[in-house]
């Protein structure tokens, strides 16, 4: 340790403000660039799932349209033979 | 005779005649930068003052910078119509090398543009107190310079082209590329004035000039590419 | 080596395997960083002449001449991109763009914080402070492009060939600053004449470059796969993992 005491470190020898300054600033955007970084790719994952979701949706939803059409198009037909 | 098998210098000059032409349908797009140019640098003794040691001292910068954003604010119209009413597509996909087409658009505009530039600069340089030693290093930069700031200038057009909001985009793609000449440029005239021998600088905006003449067409038409995707 | 690089051209592969190093380099990235900043901010001697504001020294070195590597790094993902048509360089330029960016930033903030009471102002139009500014701009209008178009294929190559262009023009711009500088200063401050590092000097800043390094890579690994996402974001791959992904946390919530 070079410095002799605890206020000594945070003086710097008369240099404090600079120093804490330039290491903050750079702590800071590091944090920054680090938290966005991790934020963005949870929130790249939720978009892909919501559309996912979304077209799953629509799908299941073709589906059962198709189904239904199905159904009635018989119904329609056996009426028809009857 | 078939599009086809036109020369390389048939095809070139009929880029080059096309663009002259429709510019001088449209001769607000030639006056108005222009105009900006002179606008910007009568207001610079307006908001500094008007003692001519200042004046002198800063005209070159002044009459510089004040050519950068002129030539950036005509920029837009290089590849724009172009692009939207179908040509530029047109253009891309005849069978000639994109380089020529490019190259005659960028001479063409340069010829709108930086020429009147270069013959309203002295007229200019009198309201500013240029140093008279200075005067013939100004018109030899601003020859030398101009056509770079429109070849460089012409690869940020060519990548903004295809987005609506291109204008402000250009101008953060375009500048930091354009500090070299205005760097070179500002001293040769600084050199000039102290009566100095500057052919150092000229030397090279020179090299800047034949540089960006071969490498920026081929950057253009590569950027062409993506924007009409 | 062609064969070796092979599978990681693949998306999915190299999605993986960004995934599997990201932890191993975040702790080496930390236990790094600590042990560094730790000496060089507590034990490392102070400078003879700068006193203790040398200590600035042990970030703003790496953070600038990583800046510098960072563009160089995207100028070559730029080139094999636009080359080869390899999809997954764009996606590296791309993850490393904000990075550089933010390194350049740190670089300035530092400097301007050690130029203050080593020549008395925040700010002087130094050669490389200058230079420094003019590749954040760099490093801006590259992010802008990027995010200007919507397709993100496009953007990648466009700012691909904005950024060849930009790595044409560095080395220009830097000498042309420097010549500008030595013409319009006079003399300068010289750049802190320093011999050679001592030997309780150089191994803080070995320790603090080695680290900043790793930290840079751990943040381009993960925007990187978030990159590889969007760009993938409809291949079944894709689709199975975020499903796994969200099974997975709705388990963690329970």
């Amino acid at each position: 340790m070079r410095f002799d005491s605890f206020s000594a470190f945070i003086d710097m020898g008369g240099y404090g403000f600079y120093v804490w300054l330039s290491y903050g600033v750079a702590a800071a955007l590091l944090l920054i660039l680090l938290l966005t970084s991790i934020t963005g790719h949870k929130q790249v994952i939720k978009n892909i799932a919501q559309r996912k979701q979304r077209e799953d949706k629509l799908r299941q939803v073709r589906k059962q349209r198709q189904k239904q059409t199905k159904q009635l198009k018989t119904k329609l037909s056996e009426e028809v033979t009857e | 005779m078939s599009v086809a098998n036109l020369s390389y210098r048939a095809v070139f000059s009929l880029v080059l005649k096309r663009d002259l032409t429709i510019a001088m349908r449209h001769k607000d797009d030639i006056i108005n930068p222009l105009l900006f140019f002179v606008i910007v640098v009568t207001l610079f003794p307006l908001g500094i003052g008007p003692e001519s040691q200042i004046l002198s001292r800063i005209a070159p910068g002044i009459i510089w910078v004040a050519a950068l954003l002129s030539t950036l604010l005509s920029l837009d119209r290089l590849f724009k119509s172009d692009h939207s009413d179908g040509s530029l597509e047109q253009m891309l996909l005849s069978p000639q090398p994109v380089f020529i087409l490019v190259l005659a658009k960028i001479v063409a505009h340069w010829l709108i543009t930086g020429l009147p530039l270069i013959l309203i600069a002295p007229l200019l340089a009198v309201l500013l107190h240029l140093n008279e030693q200075s005067y013939s290093a100004l018109i030899l930069t601003l020859l030398l310079g101009t056509p770079v700031l429109s070849l460089l200038g012409a690869i940020g057009v060519a990548l903004t082209v295809g987005i609506k909001k291109g204008g402000v985009l250009l101008s953060l793609l375009v500048l930091p590329l354009y500090i070299p000449v205005l760097i070179f440029a500002t001293s040769a005239i600084d050199t000039a004035a102290l009566g100095l021998p500057y052919s150092g600088q000229l030397a090279i905006i020179a090299a800047l000039f034949f540089g960006s003449l071969t490498l920026a067409p081929f950057a253009v038409a590569a950027a062409l590419k993506v924007s009409t995707n | 080596m062609w064969k070796w690089l092979h599978p990681y051209a693949n998306p999915e592969v190299s999605y993986h395997f960004a995934g599997k190093i990201l932890p191993w380099l975040s702790a080496l990235a930390a236990l790094l960083l600590s042990i560094g900043l730790i000496w060089a901010l507590a034990f490392a001697p102070a400078d003879y002449q700068q006193g203790d504001s040398f200590r600035i020294f042990y970030i703003h070195v790496p953070a600038a001449s990583l800046s510098m590597g960072i563009y160089f790094g995207m100028a070559i993902a730029a080139f094999t991109s636009l080359v080869w048509q390899f999809k997954l360089a764009d996606a590296s330029a791309a993850a490393m763009a904000p990075v550089g960016a933010t390194f350049t930033a740190i670089a300035l903030i530092t400097g301007a914080a050690w130029g203050k009471p080593m020549w008395g102002t925040w700010w002087i139009w130094d050669a490389r402070l200058t230079s420094e500014l003019i590749l954040l701009f760099l490093y801006l209008g590259v992010i802008a492009l990027q995010n200007a178009f919507e397709d993100k294929n496009l953007a990648g190559k466009a700012a691909g060939i904005l950024t060849l262009v930009g790595v044409i023009n560095l080395p220009i711009i830097k000498y042309s600053v420097e010549w500008w500088n030595t013409l319009h200063q006079g003399s300068t401050i010289s750049k802190l004449g320093r011999p050679s590092m001592s030997v309780d000097m150089l191994w803080p800043f070995v320790f603090c470059f080695l680290g900043f390094i790793l930290l840079v890579s751990v943040i381009i690994c993960i925007r990187f796969r978030s990159e590889i996402l969007t760009r993938n974001s409809i291949r079944p791959w894709v689709r199975t993992l975020v499903s796994q992904h969200l099974t997975q946390e709705k388990a963690n919530e329970v």
